[in-house]
């Protein structure tokens, strides 16, 4: 039993790595800007799953912190890039 | 691999929700890079980013509670979290984007 929540546990991380890939594929392809924002959200994310992944795999409890950081950060982030997207800046006078 | 011994309770529905997880997260990947155009580019990682999520933080929370030998939800907090922003963000992103569009 523990050999197949390893094996799951592998193959997840595998998963969530070629996600990765996949979206910086996009980030780097992407033919416009919000394409970029886009690949950048789904990359975020799928770094989120790949620190919980690692958190299972060691039975750690600090990469719960990290990933709670990173998907506070992520969407700061995505939702700045939007909104400069949107209106030419982030903060309005 | 692991060093850890968890039971065959925790172990098995944790195991399958994380190949669940993993398959829908590459799915949503693979669509964001194969779709045509941008709204369309916008539906699939939204599969990844939730259910995939989802089924990973369950996982996670089954894991820790395994571990613990007691109840650990503290997962539970990105998956609000999570659950709260990614409207925001594409809906943001999607005026963004038709703002942006060419006027025809």
């Amino acid at each position: 039993m523990s050999d197949f929540f390893a094996f799951a546990v592998l193959f997840a991380t595998l998963c969530a790595g070629l996600a990765m890939v996949l979206a910086s594929a996009r980030l780097f392809r992407g033919p416009s800007a919000q394409d970029r924002v886009l690949a950048f959200d789904t990359f975020y994310v799928n770094g989120m799953l790949l620190l919980l992944m690692q958190a299972m795999r060691t039975g750690s409890p600090v990469y719960f912190d990290m990933a709670l950081l990173i998907a506070l950060f992520g969407f700061v982030g995505t939702f700045a890039l939007a909104r400069f997207l949107l209106r030419g800046e982030v903060i309005e006078p | 691999m692991t060093g850890l011994e968890l039971p065959a309770w925790a172990a098995l529905p944790a195991g399958v929700l994380l190949i669940v997880g993993g398959l829908l997260v590459v799915i949503g990947s693979l669509g964001l890079l194969r779709m045509p155009d941008f709204y369309a580019r916008m539906h699939p990682p939204t599969m990844g980013t939730t259910l995939g999520t989802g089924c990973v933080l369950i996982a996670s929370m089954l894991v820790s509670s395994a571990v613990a030998g007691r109840p650990v939800i503290h997962e539970i907090l990105i998956t609000l979290f999570l659950v709260m922003t990614t409207p925001v963000s594409a809906m943001t992103l999607m005026t963004a984007a038709m703002s942006r569009a060419p006027k025809v």
